[in-house]
């Protein structure tokens, strides 16, 4: 579908699907991944992890891989900390959060079955892995904690002897008198437990790093595969000792990375420090195994929820528990609060709601570390409320969609608040709800479902109503101590040729930022796309900004770029001016020309005045200083984020005898503001549809009792793969967010938000006849039968 | 993940490769396709100290039609196998498991008799080698020998192979004209290790009933396992459902990370059931 926007207009670019400029190259083999890189010298990293949940390091012996020719280097954790200062990640808005000192690498005491323990630096990566078979270590395994209740019960095994309990924070909303709400009989009321598994970012190229250091300028350089180089800036110089200044890091080509490649990682650092101590550049590349054993693991929740409608459905009150394990550490430096803390603040917020009440507890336990990862806290927060009212309109007699639109804020009731003290503006539930049932055709799905039944075919229709945080302001983690920028910054220059370079501190790891702002940039200054040329992801050539995550690439960067490119043509328009002595408002900027703003004469090519500017400055009138350049940043004001909104639906039909769920179909409307690229949001809305299908049928990361990963292999842990994908049908509904001249806002991450609890609702839907019940995620097939079986 | 360091060899015969095992020993490892034991090297569950490759020879790759019988060599890809239309014509029960083998990419590495010597309690052809009756041809220095699948599989990744012993071929007996075939695989993605999986044959049907049965189940037990109860329940002419609760009687069940022993069970008597259904439908339309 066509949607106009205000920069609608021949030769324009914002809003058309253009083809990514960077698609040829990666395609061509052409890519930068941080693996492709070889410098002179390089040795290799390989590491020794710890193969208990939690164990006693009593021994270790490195004597004979320290002797194994091509072994250059061999650490422990207590070596390492003697040049890496250790972090907590904890935030200081996040009241009463705690954290303990994390080191680098494992020392006296394992807390995770693959936690760095022993690093080996050597000549390749063969030989440092000989060397690891040659390390011996001896644990003493200590009670391994590893169920998220259990945890929190006074006799449990503490995980750190500093901390007198193993809860890590907890966080309670009271807003609104719910129990009046519950206790009234004339209301429905309905409670239901939730069980969200831990499951995991799979990434295309894992996390790999080289760090290069250059002591005769003290200089520390870390190419990088993730999503926030200023960051990443800012930890290496807090935790090695180098200025912060003197450290580079290149992030060029990301291949994925979903929030997994945004966190401090132990063998990271490490393998930085190797590099600084050695004076030769150190590469450490994760292996598969190693990445479903280190890199963060997401959701993990069990959740009570209860809610109340009055007569007429409207909601009276919900009260949420939330308890979410976070393995043994918070994360750093984002923290692993953030993600209980967004399913408590977004519950309900489609919704007007009254009465509000909850609880969070985020419990340690050894297990992989948990942290961000797409859609943080969404998935949860949506299917968790999505599935309370299908049960409120089946427990009311009522149509699911039917109980929404009772419910929903209305277009026109902006601004205004939940009772969490969310703040909304520009959202647009009713014309989504509209326009999905129109796409779906909702009464012939429904008639179609009915007749089918009869013949023994149980298909089944799930709804979701979304609220997304996105362009996220100060609030989110500045204000708490974290070295993360929320602003991002963007400069546009034109070369004496006449073409535009752009560089920007959002970053492109997959999705197509770099394709927006080449848009955006050749739109305002009306040039070929072809003509600007964008860089990203490296802190010494782009302005100081946050990189690309929480869905604010296009909203802050791609604002920023707006105003840097608005700032350049304001400045191309003066110098062309001077030199046509005319007036620069009776000018403009054309495929590349100078031309009359009213008759489009054209008056010089950009080429010309490039030339002239750089090459002849003589020709210039006095007073025009030769600068073709500018720069502008950009942050959310007013607003702690731009929330954005959407509707999912999902046609699900179940194989009652296998338990086995088959997708039919998926329907998104998402209001993603202006939308700067169709095909690149529906694609990053596709692409966040599958990742939240995974979650919801197929992904999941299994213990064992003592905290043993069982499935860490891709044979084992299951992503979902394109043959079980339905078709995802997607429309949108564009209100522009007032807070920035462009309008965007977010659109990464709604499709992972929304689609598990619409999944969800679906099987539900499907299974309702036959009297059962299915509230645990993954829903696997076995799961579904023995929901089966047990009737719910 | 890098394997260890080892030897490679690459003989140009079956026989030369045969010698060069004999003389590594224990520490020799056949590789064809590679498509499990390239993982379970580069996990260095095993480390050998030589490898033998025995892509190359040519006499072991290829399908041919001996009488009654098809000869499938060691070292034909599962994408050939899939794309014969010998075998898609004779043997339709091998036709049809093979789009249910892992993936194209690995199809086009992987071979047929690979997965039979690996004997993968998961995999579906040497279930599919039970229900047809093949017989695995066995080269050694010491000769050639002959090994009927139902002595074949002994375990999990067992079989009747000793060490330094290569498989050269298989050889299946055309079914008769009549006999059909019936095929069920549930796994949680297409292409995934089978939660459970039934590969079966029946003979042309004589007094209502077929005149033989060969009902071999797969992901439920250490090795494919044949249901001689199930088969004899089928020979009686009982029902589908009567046949299907006869399934599991002897075949001891072993649940995993996605299926318990009790839904591996439940599995095979639904694949079991629905498939013996779909047939006695075809044969009613078909009469």
């Amino acid at each position: 579908m066509n949607v106009t926007t205000k920069y609608d207009r021949p030769n324009s670019y914002i809003g058309s699907s253009v083809p990514r400029p960077n698609a040829a190259r990666l395609l061509q083999g052409r890519g930068r991944y941080v693996d492709d890189k070889i410098l002179p010298r390089m040795l290799h990293a390989a590491f020794l992890r710890s193969p208990h949940a939690h164990a006693r390091i009593t021994r270790i012996d490195t004597e004979a891989a320290r002797a194994l020719p091509g072994v250059v280097a061999v650490y422990d954790g207590a070596e390492i900390a003697r040049h890496v200062t250790p972090w907590q990640g904890v935030l200081t808005h996040l009241a009463g959060m705690r954290s303990p000192d994390q080191p680098a690498l494992a020392i006296d005491v394992a807390r995770w079955q693959g936690e760095p323990v022993v690093m080996v630096v050597a000549q390749s990566r063969a030989i440092a892995e000989d060397a690891l078979a040659l390390i011996e270590v001896e644990y003493d395994p200590l009670p391994a904690v590893t169920d998220m209740e259990a945890a929190l019960t006074e006799d449990a095994p503490r995980i750190h002897p500093e901390i007198d309990s193993n809860l890590c924070w907890q966080r309670d909303i009271d807003a609104g008198d719910v129990e009046a709400a519950f206790d009234d009989p004339a209301n429905t009321v309905v409670e239901r437990r939730f069980t969200f598994g831990r499951h995991t970012g799979v990434t295309l190229e894992p996390r790999v790093c080289i760090g290069d250091y250059d002591p005769s300028e003290d200089r520390l350089t870390m190419h990088y595969s993730g999503q926030a180089p200023h960051m990443m800036q800012s930890v290496l110089s807090r935790h090695l000792g180098v200025p912060e200044a003197r450290v580079r890091v290149i992030a060029e080509d990301v291949g994925g990375s979903f929030g997994i490649k945004i966190h401090t990682y132990g063998d990271e650092i490490a393998t930085m420090a190797a590099a600084k101590l050695l004076k030769r550049p150190v590469k450490f590349a994760a292996d598969r195994l190693e990445s479903f054993m280190t890199d963060i693991h997401a959701r993990d929740h069990r959740v009570t929820a209860r809610a109340a409608i009055d007569a007429e459905g409207r909601l009276q009150a919900v009260e949420i528990d939330d308890i979410t394990g976070i393995g043994p550490y918070s994360v750093y430096p984002r923290s692993s609060g953030i993600e209980g803390n967004q399913v408590i603040n977004l519950i309900g917020a489609p919704y007007e709601l009254p009465a509000y009440r909850a609880r969070l507890r985020v419990a340690f336990q050894n297990k992989v570390p948990m942290c961000q990862y797409r859609a943080v806290g969404h998935p949860i927060a949506m299917a968790v409320m999505e599935g309370i009212m299908d049960d409120l309109a089946a427990a009311s007699g009522r149509d699911p969609v039917e109980l929404r639109r009772i419910n929903l804020r209305a277009d026109d009731s902006y601004p205004s608040a939940s009772p969490q003290g969310m703040k909304f503006a520009d959202l647009s539930h009713q014309a989504c709800l509209d326009k999905l049932l129109d796409m779906m055709d909702y009464e012939r799905l429904k008639a179609d479902q009915d007749r089918l039944r009869a013949q023994g075919v149980y298909r089944g229709i799930g709804f979701v109503n979304m609220v997304e945080v996105t362009n996220p302001s100060p609030m989110f983690y500045g204000v708490g101590g974290a070295p993360i920028a929320a602003q991002d910054g963007a400069t546009a220059r034109l070369d004496a040729s006449g073409a535009v370079h752009v560089a920007n501190s959002i970053t492109e790891q997959g999705q197509g930022s770099e394709s927006i702002l080449a848009q955006i940039t050749a739109d305002v200054m009306g040039v070929d796309l072809a003509d600007v040329h964008v860089t990203t992801g490296d802190t010494a050539t782009v302005p100081y900004g946050g990189g690309t995550w929480a869905s604010r690439g296009a909203g802050i960067g791609g604002e920023a770029m707006l105003r840097a490119a608005t700032a350049l043509k304001d400045q191309v328009l003066e110098v062309a001016a001077a030199i046509l002595q005319g007036r620069p408002e009776a000018l403009d900027i054309r495929a590349g020309n100078i031309v009359d703003r009213d008759s489009g004469q054209i008056r010089m090519g950009l080429a010309d005045l490039g030339r002239t500017v750089y090459y002849r400055g003589n020709e210039l009138p006095d007073g025009v200083a030769p600068e073709l350049i500018a720069t502008r940043h950009f942050k959310v004001s007013d607003y702690p984020f731009v929330f954005t909104n959407g509707i999912m639906a999902s046609h699900v039909e179940v194989d009652a005898e296998t338990g086995i769920v088959t997708l039919l179909d998926h329907w998104v409307v998402e209001d993603v503001g202006t939308i700067l690229n169709e095909k690149l949001v529906d694609e990053q809305i596709r692409g966040g549809v599958v990742q939240g299908i995974g979650g919801a049928l197929y992904e999941e990361c299994v213990y064992s009792e003592d905290g043993q990963l069982q499935n860490a292999t891709m044979a084992d842990y299951l992503v979902p793969m394109a043959g079980e994908m339905p078709d995802i049908r997607i429309a949108h509904v564009s209100t522009p967010t007032r807070t920035s001249e462009l309008g965007a806002k977010g659109a990464g991450e709604a499709g992972t938000a929304g689609a598990p609890g619409a999944v969800m609702n679906a099987v539900n839907d499907a299974l309702r006849p036959l009297g059962a019940r299915l509230s645990q995620m993954p829903m696997t097939p076995e799961r579904v039968l023995k929901s089966l079986r047990q009737g719910g | 993940m890098k394997t260890n360091a080892f030897a490679y060899q690459r003989p140009d015969t079956a026989e030369e490769a045969v010698r060069l095992a004999a003389e590594g020993g224990d520490g020799a490892r056949f590789i064809a396709g590679g498509q499990s034991l390239l993982a379970a090297l580069n996990f260095r569950l095993d480390e050998p100290e030589a490898l033998i490759d025995i892509s190359r020879i040519a006499t072991l790759r290829g399908i041919e039609r001996r009488e009654n019988r098809l000869l499938i060599g060691a070292l034909t890809r599962h994408a050939e196998v899939a794309a014969s239309p010998e075998v898609a014509r004779d043997l339709p029960l091998i036709a049809r498991a093979m789009r249910e083998v892992a993936h194209p990419a690995i199809r086009n590495r992987g071979t047929f008799g690979g997965s039979l010597a690996l004997a993968d309690p998961a995999a579906e052809m040497p279930a599919c080698a039970l229900a047809l009756d093949a017989v695995m041809h066995v080269l050694s220095p010491e000769g050639r020998r002959q090994v009927p699948a139902a002595e074949f599989f002994c375990g999990m990744y067992e079989t009747a192979l000793e060490p330094g012993e290569l498989l050269t071929g298989v050889e299946i007996p055309l079914p008769e004209p009549g006999a059909r075939h019936g095929f069920s695989e549930l796994a949680r993605r297409h292409g995934d290790y089978a939660m459970a999986g039934l590969a079966m044959m029946l003979g042309p049907r004589s007094g209502g009933v077929p005149s033989w049965a060969r009902v071999a189940f797969f992901g439920l037990s250490d090795c494919p396992a044949r249901s001689a109860a199930a088969e004899a329940a089928i020979l009686s002419g009982a029902r589908p459902e009567d046949c299907a609760a006869k399934a599991c009687e002897e075949i001891e069940v072993f649940g995993d990370l996605n299926a318990d022993e009790a839904t591996k069970r439940h599995y095979a008597e639904v694949m079991l059931r629905r498939e013996l259904t779909r047939l006695a439908n075809d044969e009613e339309r078909t009469a």
